[in-house]
């Protein structure tokens, strides 16, 4: 999409208010709508869009895929560390309560974490699925290998 | 303007428009055979129940269709288009009983709904037995503004690790699913450089 210089030019002024809104999302899910899964899904829409306008190519030297793949993985168990962290702390699996000196601190490091996680994993997910599809569609067809 | 119309009225005004141009837009995706306009109409759909979510409060909700059903996902389809093709195909076959039971259904589904209690009835039992615990428990134990967050991330912390978990099933599955091809590209890339 060499040519389409308005789409580049936008999409550049775009992305850091897209992956700015996203962090908000995630960091104040607390205090107003949103949270890690709206979050996620924001931030890979930068990234979508990145690979959308400027190619799967540069968008892969942005996010290289196979680190993308892992970071699905590293979410999930950010939220499930949490929960064995409060199993070794005595309390219940995902009881937040014992993770700081102070009941309500530790529900809300708590619950900022397993958002993280939610966040990281939905992201990464959406991104990755996004990848494999646009790597699959300019493969030659089934057909045309041999 | 508001003392002429009240605002039930106008709350059952958008309520009722929207539903009719969900109803418009369905229908126009069961005709449709162009793919592409098919996907875009799911993608307002989506957006138009998101306003719905909206119009009864519930924000985060709406917030999740519109960036998931609306956003996303059409993204996500039109991928699958570049790999499936942009036309369907028209079956010829009758539809008489996909419709039978269609119908069969949704009567069931509307003579249910007589039994349910009243929209935000305070007295209805999904009202009565956890919720109260909830909203007084967010504001004292957690001390979080936003009771969806609360509920989402605390009290139903278990079923936000398994949606989590349902996500990263799909994306192992369609990596799975999409990934051997790619390997092979790449095998068959590499031989032929070396050649």
């Amino acid at each position: 999409m060499n040519h389409h210089l308005i789409l580049r030019v936008i999409t550049k002024i775009l992305i850091p208010p897209i992956l700015l809104f996203a962090l908000y999302v995630q960091f104040h899910g607390d205090y107003g709508p949103g949270g890690g899964f709206q979050a996620g899904v924001i931030f890979a829409a930068a990234f979508v869009l990145y690979a959308l306008i400027f190619g799967l190519d540069a968008a892969n030297d942005v996010a290289p895929p196979h680190i993308v793949r892992g970071f699905t993985a590293v979410g999930w168990l950010l939220y499930i560390g949490v929960g064995v962290w409060s199993l070794f702390l005595g309390a219940p699996f995902l009881d937040y309560s014992v993770l700081a000196h102070d009941p309500i601190h530790g529900q809300h490091y708590g619950i900022l974490l397993v958002e993280g996680g939610v966040g990281i994993t939905v992201a990464s997910t959406m991104i990755t699925i996004f990848n494999y599809f646009a790597e699959h569609g300019r493969l030659p067809k089934e057909g045309d290998d041999d | 303007m508001t003392d002429f119309i009240s605002t039930s009225f106008m709350e059952h005004a958008v309520t009722i428009l929207l539903f009719v141009l969900l109803a418009v837009t369905a229908i126009a995706v069961l005709r449709l055979t162009n793919l592409f306009a098919v996907v875009m109409l799911t993608g307002a759909y989506s957006l138009l129940s998101a306003v719905l979510f909206v119009v009864l409060d519930a924000v985060d909700v709406a917030f999740t269709e519109a960036s998931v059903g609306a956003g996303i996902s059409t993204v996500l389809m039109l991928a699958t288009l570049s790999v499936t093709g942009w036309r369907r195909k028209v079956s010829s076959s009758s539809n008489i009983v996909p419709l039978l039971v269609t119908l069969v259904v949704g009567g069931a589904l509307l003579y249910g709904t007589a039994d349910m209690p009243d929209f935000g009835d305070p007295n209805a039992p999904a009202n009565l037995h956890v919720a109260p615990d909830y909203i007084k428990g967010s504001e004292e134990d957690i001390d979080v503004p936003n009771i969806v967050t609360s509920v989402l991330a605390s009290y139903r912390s278990f079923d936000t690790l398994g949606e989590t978990g349902v996500i990263f099933t799909a994306g192992i599955g369609v990596m799975l699913l999409l990934g051997s091809r790619r390997k092979k590209k790449a095998a068959t890339d590499k031989t032929g450089e070396t050649a």
